[in-house]
């Protein structure tokens, strides 16, 4: 560690884990198993990669409307990320985390970071991240 | 720090300030019961974080969220009903995970059906009109030019910005109920001009007009639309003039699938792109396109995951069948009797008025199971075997490997016919050499 990144805090909180940068845009429904956490789509670069406890970069979301409902079942299993670092996005996947936490499930951290930042950031890594939104790698 | 105080919650936490109006202050604040004092709080958290300052009055409302994806979805909606819940506009449902008028057709565990009618119930509680369709447009929700609305399921959303010219936001489960229970979303995106503008021009000269007036072709530039432009609004240009609505439907549907596509232009087809010119609101575009027959190929060519040989169902209706869609099935069908099931997806009101005019003996004897209330891709009805599904719809095309663990095969709705006949995949190649 020793270089930092920050983005926009969407939900703030602390978390760390090894960074997953998704290599394509992802519909979390259709995308994702909300049991396992696991990419489900066949097509997708990282078909078969599990989120659960990761950093999750994801450079840009797509599709479904129902993604939201997915990260709320991640959460509410257990198995959802430990924080999601978002590209381009759309709100519907911190919109799950945002009804989460009126239903009192464990929440996670959600941050904006522009896409280029993304990239920067080094893949299968340990990195934390922080309540004013700096991830530290 | 600046926030806004409501029911002890400081929303607004940094950043911009949601300014609401007295009567969304008192909504707010439980003049409306706690329902929509609990919804309020959402839709201000949501305009925060969308960079709105203010709220802006809806006049409808289409709900993706009565579809089961776990019981955290059943909570949330029961927690409205235990809170007096009562939508504030006209609303109506999207699918549900059960066919209500043929319940022994789905699969699900014994707790996932149950829990599924739960969630279908408790939205009909909240006063949602059980339509229990994805294409609300086709049964009379249809929101006029300019009209703000806050609906859900991604390709009702394209439909009513693209092809209505309403205005509304790509909002996901829960959040499009918030806004029917205040009657109120951000005044964000897509309800804004400056973000209806096109910003890319799709040059479609290159591609032949056999192929344009084919419906065949909608799903796969609606795919490739989708995966080139992300949520960029694209103005598609030379493209006929009299374009069915159903195949707007489908580019629109394919494009929300591959891309987070919310709006979209087609020149001198849909209401706010009267020309290009008008599209890109008389600024240049970011962006030129030119769609050549190599990237219509390519994109059809990944519709697909298996090729040739022996197919196991034939799935049809995403977004749900029309009337039309019904009549072109029809004449398309002919005497021909299906080898493998053929599932036709639709909304239980055009089921309604099929049956009103001419009938469904004559599909049902050719082995068509008409689904309604639902469809194939989000809940267990193809048989558990597993194979190959052979689809006219892009948006079935996406979903069917990860959703049911399928094979796809993509061909136009004669290609469909032809190849349920036959039981294997049969395709005329000749439209995309």
């Amino acid at each position: 560690m020793g270089a930092e990144l920050t983005g926009r805090v969407l939900i703030a909180g602390n978390a760390s884990g090894p960074l997953l940068r998704l290599e394509s845009p992802i519909s979390f429904w259709g995308g994702l198993d909300p049991h396992t956490g696991v990419i489900s789509d066949p097509r997708h670069p990282d078909h078969g990669r599990r989120i659960s406890g990761t950093v999750l970069a994801v450079p840009a979301t797509i599709g479904s409307s129902s993604s939201s409902a997915i990260m709320l079942e991640l959460l509410r299993n257990g198995v959802a990320p430990a924080c999601l670092l978002l590209g381009r996005h759309d709100g519907i996947l911190v919109l799950g985390v945002i009804v989460a936490r009126e239903l009192g499930y464990p929440v996670i951290p959600v941050i904006e970071m522009a896409p280029t930042a993304l990239a920067q950031l080094p893949a299968d890594q340990l990195v934390s991240v922080t309540e004013q939104g700096t991830v530290l790698y | 720090m600046s926030g806004i105080r409501i029911a002890g919650c400081l929303i607004a936490r940094e950043g911009n300030v949601v300014r609401l109006t007295t009567e969304e202050t008192a909504m707010a604040n439980g003049a409306a019961g706690e329902a929509a004092t609990m919804a309020m709080r959402i839709v201000v958290e949501m305009a925060r974080l969308m960079g709105a300052e203010e709220l802006i009055p809806i006049s409808s409302a289409h709900i993706d969220g009565c579809l089961y994806h776990g019981d955290g979805g059943v909570e949330f909606a029961e927690r409205l009903v235990a809170m007096n819940g009562r939508v504030s506009v006209p609303t109506t449902l999207n699918v549900g995970a059960l066919d209500l008028l043929a319940p022994q057709r789905i699969r699900s565990s014994p707790h996932d059906t149950a829990m599924a009618r739960r969630l279908m119930s408790a939205y009909v509680e909240l006063g949602c009109r059980p339509t229990w369709t994805c294409a609300p447009y086709q049964v009379g929700h249809r929101p006029g030019l300019g009209e703000h609305v806050a609906w859900g399921e991604s390709n009702a959303v394209a439909f009513a910005n693209s092809v209505l010219g309403a205005r509304t936001n790509r909002c996901g489960d829960f959040f499009d109920i918030c806004c029917a229970l205040t009657g109120r979303a951000p005044l964000a995106g897509l309800h804004l001009d400056v973000n209806r503008r096109a910003t890319v021009v799709v040059d479609t000269k290159a591609i032949s007009p056999r192929l344009k007036h084919t419906a065949v072709f909608y799903p796969v530039l609606g795919t490739w639309l989708g995966a080139t432009c992300g949520s960029e609004v694209a103005v598609i240009d030379g493209l006929p003039t009299d374009l069915p609505e159903d195949w707007l439907k489908a580019l629109g549907a394919a494009a929300s699938s591959s891309g987070a596509v919310g709006l979209f232009h087609v020149a001198g087809v849909t209401p706010e792109a009267p020309n290009v010119r008008t599209a890109l609101a008389g600024q240049a575009p970011l962006r030129n396109v030119l769609l050549t027959p190599q990237m219509v190929r390519a994109t059809r060519d990944r519709l697909s995951t298996a090729g040739s040989g022996r197919i196991d169902a034939v799935a049809v209706g995403s977004p749900h069948f029309s009337l039309q869609e019904f009549a072109e099935l029809e004449r398309l069908s002919g005497a021909r009797k299906f080898s493998v099931p053929f599932y036709v997806c639709t909304g239980r009101d055009v089921l309604e008025q099929l049956e009103s005019t001419t009938g469904t003996a004559g599909l049902r004897e050719r082995g068509v199971e008409i689904v309604v209330d639902t469809c194939v891709v989000v809940t267990p009805i193809l048989a558990s075997s597993g194979g190959v599904l052979m689809t006219c719809s892009g948006k079935f095309a996406h979903y069917t490997p990860a959703n049911t663990g399928y094979e796809v095969v993509y061909g136009s709705l004669e290609d469909c016919v032809a190849s349920a006949a036959a039981g294997r995949v049969i395709r005329d190649e000749s439209l995309w050499s």
